[in-house]
């Protein structure tokens, strides 16, 4: 009877090995990019990333100035999760906002 | 259309309205709530009370521009370049996801702080000459700061506004052009905005 059982164990060992070679690195964080865009006032901008993030001024207006000059800026990383949070409230406080993994 | 916010002592922000002013923010915001929609119709007297808070959003964007700038998709640059390594239909499918979870919540917020400029408009009582000062402290400088920001984004959808710079066409227009008074109001309510932010 024991060795009957031998073959399905290893088989599904083999399967387990595939899936997690499937499975991208997971410690790759991802994170929060904001866009620029000609609508919102530098000043918002600068406030939402104070009121938002808790950010200080200084790195709040830097942020700010980052993404008006470069096109947008990673104004927060983390988990998927946690970037999903961020981006909706971006997009709460009307800034365009895209969460991706960060790659580089 | 020369108001602009003041700091009130102990906080708040004030702001003197005549009474064209009051009338145009009253007809943006309750356009804003127009293009925004009604909230979710309320459900029958023998629905399950839990079943509203897990009712699915859409996961289609909004095919109206100014929407679409409301409530943008959450994966893939704006510009259309994509991520880097990731198929686009993988991006499409993650938006979508990310639409049916958020959305309805998001509109929700909009609404309300849109609701909380009429009702604080409502409630003015103007002099004689119909002008008034408004007075916005607790949470309604912040939900005036939100309902100021989608309605220039929806005029600037509008508008069809894709420079930063101020001295393009669209604000050199001549007087007898027909966009003319909505670009009045995009900078009229920039002004505002800018000035309540410096009240905060």
């Amino acid at each position: 009877m024991g060795r009957v059982s031998v073959a399905p164990v290893e088989i599904e060992r083999t399967e387990s090995a595939e899936e997690t070679f499937a499975v991208p690195e997971p410690d790759v964080p991802w994170v929060t990019l904001v866009h620029n865009d000609p609508v919102n006032l530098m000043s918002y901008v600068a406030y939402v990333f104070q009121a938002y993030f808790g950010y200080s001024k200084d790195v709040a207006h830097k942020l700010m100035l980052d993404v008006h000059h470069k096109g947008r800026a990673v104004v927060s990383s983390g988990t998927r999760e946690e970037m999903e949070r961020d981006v909706q409230a971006m997009h709460g406080y009307g800034l365009w906002a895209t969460l991706s993994q960060d790659r580089n | 259309m020369g108001g602009t916010f003041e700091s009130m002592k102990g906080g708040g922000a004030a702001i003197a309205l005549d009474e064209i002013e009051i009338s145009i923010l009253r007809s943006l915001a309750v356009q804003l709530l127009e293009l925004i929609g009604p909230g979710a119709p309320e459900p029958a007297e023998d629905a399950d009370p839990l079943a509203a808070l897990f009712a699915e959003g859409p996961s289609e964007p909004p095919s109206d521009p100014a929407l679409a700038r409301l409530f943008p998709d959450a994966y893939g640059a704006p510009d259309g370049t994509g991520d880097k390594g990731v198929d686009p239909q993988e991006l499409e499918a993650r938006s979508a996801e990310f639409r049916r979870f958020t959305e309805n919540d998001l509109r929700a917020r909009k609404r309300e702080d849109a609701l909380a400029v009429v009702r604080s408009l409502d409630g003015l009582t103007p002099a004689g000459d119909g002008a008034a000062v408004l007075e916005l402290s607790g949470e309604l400088p912040l939900r005036w700061l939100g309902a100021l920001n989608d309605l220039r984004l929806t005029i600037a959808a509008r508008l069809d506004i894709t420079e930063d710079d101020e001295s393009a066409t669209l604000f050199r227009l001549p007087d007898e052009d027909p966009r003319k008074p909505m670009v009045m109001a995009y900078l009229w309510l920039g002004g505002l905005q800018e000035t309540l932010i410096e009240t905060l």
